[in-house]
């Protein structure tokens, strides 16, 4: 087994179980946008101050409409565009930082895109797809081939009949776990899947999805897992961050945000799913309209506008992300004491 | 570390299809890959290949001429000036001079071939190099880059061509420079948009998570989807640069008397063509197929690798 050839001290643990992987503070990032003349400059607030850390060996999901910065977030953790303002911390160390160069993150971070067309070069075979990367970390060709050939067989695609093949000619779901594999490639420790299984097949995405718990378990990996289909992420997230423009709405337990959501948004997410049982059928669209424009976004909480609870107070204060529970928290006015809202719970201690 | 192989399922296999007995599997089936693929694709268009042999046998004549032309070109005879076709000794006439034309045509295309491609290849190196440059990097290398290319585009190529050469001086190497420099914006800017459209796929994307140098992203990951459709639009400006460079000869800028080059044996006939139009057309005849064959192949290779992406 060639597995394992980059077995290191710079890869074990350092910060112990109890340290995060990976934790996130107040990362922003504004896209300029082109301004008339004279006009002022405005931004897309793409990704407007989110906090969140994923705890070693579990798998965080992020969820949100489309526009919501779940994909900015994630390229901005992978450092494939800078960020404005905020700190990453990878098993405590600055990324980027001294002690942890961006070069030596990446060893340990990867990522696995939506597209699984465009992210498969198409005049490479996929052998040379997943050989590259440990090529580039001074495997030799041999090994890295070796290696590749290796992981593919562990994602599933029998390296006599796939590993010569070019991208074209592999279905969607073999493509994807092409991309899966050259993930691993590189003996990652935290692996960003971003709608990594969205544009597949119902039947292929569990497929895949059963992989990625296989894999998980075997490689010991931590997963931070992007997706618009809750079912999805409930099948497959320990703890589930909810995103609404460019903001934390609500993160904690997935069973607690997506069996008892805090948040009216999640609870509108939650409901705006279709339902099999008749009885449970929805008659109205529980969110109504497009998100907001992220150039101009409503002020106080950015929800409010759509919201059923919304309130004049809703309108002129921003919601901190305040702790509801242990390890539960949420931006929403209606549920923190003292917080002017009429349904604020009157005293500090929450009934769930 | 060795951990047994999981046992899963893959994809597209059927039911039961592992019980079966084992097949003689070769160690790794390699497909034929794109560029096999466009071959394959090319070799089944007829107006693709008829041109691709127009080219081949033109590029055969101009090699063999010096050793196969059945008079000397070079030897003119005052008695015997602007035969028609078909007289004996002259199968394709004689011009101004009394030279045989099927010889000075037939070495003529040396001459014009070279200055065809010659130009386009110099232009293809330096302009995809600048293309790829500003594309990849992007930025204000990108602006300042594309900005001055920019600036070329302002004159019609023709007209930029002849003020190269006429500041430079004739001869067939300034020819060469001058039209190299036509070439090298309008390659580089094709070069510079196909870079920025790789440049933002995912698996570029990718290539940096692995941690490698630009150089090394360039050459591995970008490089061979670039240059394909790079090389398609060179092809197509052959037929161009033959054009441009007869124009130049035509206008007294390109390849010098005695020397047969087409567009300048069309400049010199241009007075017989009332005594003789047939034979001073001839010339004109000779560019206008090997350009139509360069077109119609470049037509036929880029449809060849219009592969769905």
């Amino acid at each position: 087994m060639t597995i394992g050839v980059f077995g290191g001290a710079g890869l074990t643990d350092r910060g112990g179980p109890a340290q995060p992987l990976l934790t996130v503070t107040g990362l922003v990032k504004h896209f300029p946008v082109a301004k008339g003349f004279g006009g002022p400059k405005k931004v897309v607030r793409a990704v407007d101050g989110v906090d969140f850390s994923v705890v070693k060996g579990e798998t965080l999901g992020i969820v949100g409409e489309s526009g919501c910065g779940k994909s900015t977030t994630a390229r901005l953790v992978m450092g494939l565009m800078p960020h404005d303002r905020g700190e990453m911390l990878f098993d405590g160390e600055v990324i980027g930082g001294t002690q942890l160069s961006l070069r030596a993150f990446r060893r340990q971070a990867q990522m696995v895109f939506q597209d699984s067309y465009s992210s498969l070069n198409p005049r490479m075979t996929v052998e040379g797809s997943v050989a590259f990367a440990p090529q580039v970390h001074g495997l030799s060709a041999k090994a890295a081939v070796a290696k590749a050939r290796d992981l593919l067989a562990r994602v599933g695609l029998e390296p006599t009949r796939f590993a010569g093949r070019y991208p074209h000619e592999l279905s969607g779901g073999q493509r994807q776990r092409v991309n899966i594999a050259r993930a691993l490639a590189l003996e990652p420790r935290l692996v960003v899947l971003d709608e990594a299984v969205s544009a597949l097949d119902k039947s292929v995405e569990a497929q895949v999805l059963n992989l990625l718990l296989d894999l998980k378990a075997e490689f010991d990996l931590t997963y931070v897992f992007i997706s618009h289909d809750l079912n999805v992420v409930r099948f497959i997230c320990d703890r589930v961050m909810v995103m609404y423009l460019g903001r934390v709405a609500e993160i904690g337990p997935a069973d607690t945000v997506l069996g008892a959501p805090s948040h009216p948004y999640t609870g509108a997410l939650l409901s705006s799913m279709p339902s099999l049982d008749p009885d449970r059928r929805t008659e109205v669209a529980p969110l109504a309209g497009d998100p907001p424009n992220p150039i101009d976004p409503p002020t106080g909480c950015r929800f409010h506008p759509r919201c059923a609870l919304a309130e004049p107070v809703c309108a002129a204060e921003e919601p901190p992300l305040a702790s509801l529970a242990d390890d539960h928290r949420v931006a929403c006015l209606a549920r923190q004491p003292g917080s002017g809202h009429s349904l604020a719970p009157a005293s500090e201690r929450i009934a769930a | 570390m060795s951990a047994p192989l999981r046992t899963l399922p893959i994809a597209g296999e059927p039911i039961g299809a592992r019980a079966a007995p084992p097949v003689a599997i070769p160690p790794v089936a390699r497909s034929r890959g794109y560029w096999g693929g466009v071959a394959a694709k090319l070799v089944r268009d007829p107006v693709a290949m008829a041109a691709l042999a127009v080219i081949l046998a033109i590029v055969l004549v101009a090699l063999l001429s010096p050793w196969f032309t059945p008079a000397d070109p070079y030897r003119g005879a005052m008695l015997r000036r602007l035969r028609p076709i078909g007289t004996p000794n002259y199968p394709l006439g004689s011009d101004e001079l009394g030279r045989d034309m099927l010889s000075r045509l037939m070495v003529g295309a040396r001459l014009s071939l070279f200055m065809g491609v010659t130009p386009v290849v110099l232009a293809f190196a330096i302009g995809s190099a600048i293309g790829i440059v500003a594309g990849y990097v992007g930025g204000w290398l990108n602006t300042v880059l594309m900005r001055t290319i920019d600036v070329f585009f302002a004159f019609p190529s023709v007209l930029l061509a002849i003020a190269l050469s006429g500041a430079l001086g004739a001869g067939i190497f300034n020819s060469i420079v001058s039209l190299t420099c036509v070439f090298v914006p309008q390659i580089a800017r094709v070069a510079e948009s196909v870079t920025t459209q790789i440049r933002n796929r995912d698996y570029v994307d990718a290539a940096r998570l692995s941690g490698a140098s630009a150089l090394t992203i360039v050459r591995v990951q970008v490089l061979g989807n670039v240059l394909g459709p790079i090389f398609v639009y060179a092809t197509s400006l052959i037929s161009v640069s033959m054009i441009l460079a007869s124009g130049l000869s035509f206008l007294g800028l390109g390849v010098r008397p005695p020397e047969p080059e087409w567009g300048l044996m069309l400049n010199t006939l241009r007075t017989a063509i009332y005594v003789n139009p047939a034979v001073a057309a001839l010339p004109g005849l000779c560019i206008f197929v090997t350009s139509i064959s360069f077109n119609l192949f470049s037509d036929g290779l880029r449809t060849a690798m219009e592969v769905k992406e």
